[in-house]
């Protein structure tokens, strides 16, 4: 459209090609490859076979698995929970309150997750609320990374809204509460949906603020593979992040198969 | 059958009682409280143990941190790096966005999917794949001996600086991508195609047609690119280099490896009051540039 000439534009895409490729494909191509390989000390891998996926799925490593999809599910399911409570509630409240909620739930993207870590860390370490060395003070730094997300997806959906439907039903008689169950939130599904795989695949990923509070019973997929690569195991350390990528991918899919249902 | 009729009739519509305004502030203040009890609440606490000494409560932690080489280099390192990266992200960004908008080819939409599809996954897969790529005895280089016939090949930058900014670029340029796509698919082609028409170079419709209205977008872009690659932690731990250690990294080493909780709260805060005012500053621009209006530029949509 801005190229008119068909040398110009064979350039152009030539040149985006080589970016696209060098950028986004080769590092993932990468390390599915190294995930594959025995060795990898030419300019291809070499032994190619499944021996580091299937170490990769043989019992420590996959308890961090099921570890992380725990944290995830549940941290996301808080999130989900309370940024669309959060969310709706804000649109009915005076604006100070909308705008602090606005303010407040923004504020865990806006900070670094090591420092959100070191601060669970040292509030949770103690009684009242001892969280420190339970597997819940992970899942905690999650939920509070996960909910901004969570919140604007929701909040933002709920702008896009069309207000009629609301309005129709409240004209013909329905609650609040039977307008939240049966208008806002079924019209809201496609946006949850999304929030929701959001929330999986960042809470999969997650590593700055897990490493400052987990304990060693409850070791999240990133926390191994850090793991993995300081002992110097990079191919089991590839195998164990294609097997990340892999999962948070299905959930991605899965979740979004809900979006557009 | 008159009688229904009847009751029907005289029944009188039901009267709604009045909201009361204290109502939507008592549903939104559980959430609210949540988040204060659970995010900001730690917050004070990393200020609160900041003062924390030897003997009481005191800033000595403060003047023996901020006065301390280690912090001073790991705080020019982090804006260095912050830096050359987000200017890395605008420039690719900006390339890759142009021609995904303007040069339609198949597949675009392919490359659109991945583009996204880089934003969920974690960033330290990028570390991981420069060892293999890049590093010292990485494919590159053994490509690069075998054509060469060389020893070993000549690239040896992932432990330096270098190394972080370019696989910073390579997983922050989605942000940039995603809201620079969004305002450039908003532009009406008929202004391009009349300036065009009109003789001008493609260089010049691009400068005085097209770039001018995706402005706030490569703003909002560039200020979100640079407050999330101030506060990155995977990939600069993956890569451990020793001499390259910023801000984030150095909370995690004297918190969790030296557990120096007081010194770590220190630099946390410092972190935190950085990161805050330049997402103040990006929140204020944005609400400028955009006349309040939240549009597809926040990465979460």
């Amino acid at each position: 459209m801005l190229l008119w000439t068909t040398r110009a534009r064979a350039l152009t895409l030539a040149l985006f090609g080589v970016v696209v490729v060098v950028v986004f494909v080769a590092p993932i191509a990468t390390v599915v490859a190294a995930a594959l390989a025995g060795a990898w000390t030419g300019p291809l891998p070499s032994n190619l076979g499944p021996k580091n996926l299937s170490a990769a799925l043989s019992e420590e490593n996959l308890a961090s698995l099921t570890v992380s999809l725990q944290t995830a599910f549940i941290a996301g399911a808080l999130a989900l929970f309370v940024g669309t409570w959060a969310a709706l509630a804000a649109r009915e409240a005076p604006v100070w309150l909308r705008k602090t909620t606005d303010a407040v739930f923004h504020l865990p993207i806006a900070v670094p997750s090591v420092a959100i870590g070191l601060g669970l860390l040292i509030a949770f370490n103690a009684e009242p609320l001892l969280l420190g060395g339970t597997k819940w003070i992970v899942i905690l730094a999650h939920t509070v990374l996960v909910l901004a997300f969570a919140f604007s997806s929701v909040s933002a959906a709920l702008d896009r809204l069309d207000p009629a439907y609301r309005q129709a039903a409240e004209s013909l008689g329905a609650g609040p509460t039977r307008v939240l169950l049966r208008i806002t939130l079924p019209l809201l599904l496609p946006a949850l949906g999304a929030a929701a795989g959001l929330a999986i695949a960042l809470s999969m990923g997650e590593l700055g603020a897990t490493i400052m509070v987990y304990p060693a019973t409850w070791k999240t997929l990133p926390v191994t593979i850090f793991g993995l690569t300081d002992r110097g195991q990079v191919f089991l350390a590839a195998a164990d992040t294609t097997l990340l990528m892999a999962v948070t991918l299905v959930a991605l899919l899965v979740v979004g198969r809900i979006r557009r249902r | 059958m008159t009688a229904v009729l009847d009751r029907v009739h005289l029944d009188p519509p039901p009267v709604r009682p009045a909201p009361s305004r204290w109502r939507p502030v008592a549903w939104a203040l559980p959430p609210l409280l949540l988040v204060l009890g659970f995010a900001v609440y730690p917050m004070a606490r990393v200020l609160a143990e900041s003062t924390v000494t030897d003997d009481g409560r005191g800033l000595s932690t403060w003047t023996e941190v901020l006065a301390s080489a280690q912090f001073r280099n790991a705080l020019w390192r982090t804006i260095e790096i912050a830096v050359a990266s987000t200017l890395g992200c605008l420039a690719l960004g900006t390339f890759l966005a142009l021609v995904l908008a303007f040069v339609p080819f198949p597949g675009s939409k392919v490359v659109g999917r991945l583009i996204d599809t880089i934003l969920s996954l974690p960033s330290f897969l990028i570390t991981l794949a420069f060892t293999f790529l890049y590093g010292t005895a990485g494919a590159v280089n053994a490509l690069i001996a075998q054509l060469t016939g060389a020893d070993s090949g000549p690239l040896n930058f992932l432990n330096t600086p270098l190394g972080v900014i370019a696989a910073e670029i390579t997983f922050f340029t989605p942000f940039v991508v995603r809201p620079l796509l969004a305002a450039f698919t908003q532009m009406p082609r008929e202004q391009l195609d009349v300036a065009a028409s009109l003789g001008a170079s493609p260089w010049r419709v691009l400068r005085t047609v097209v770039m001018p209205e995706a402005w706030p977008a490569l703003m909002a872009g560039g200020s979100l690119v640079l407050l999330l690659t101030l506060n990155e932690f995977g990939i600069v731990l993956f890569t451990g280099a020793k001499d390259v250690v910023t801000l984030p990294v150095l909370i995690y080493t004297r918190g969790i490896v030296t557990f120096d909780l007081p010194g770590a709260a220190v630099i946390a805060s410092v972190q935190v009051v950085l990161s805050l005012s330049l997402y103040c500053g990006y929140r204020f621009l944005f609400n400028r540039l955009l006349g309040g209006r939240r549009a597809a530029v926040d990465h979460t949509r």
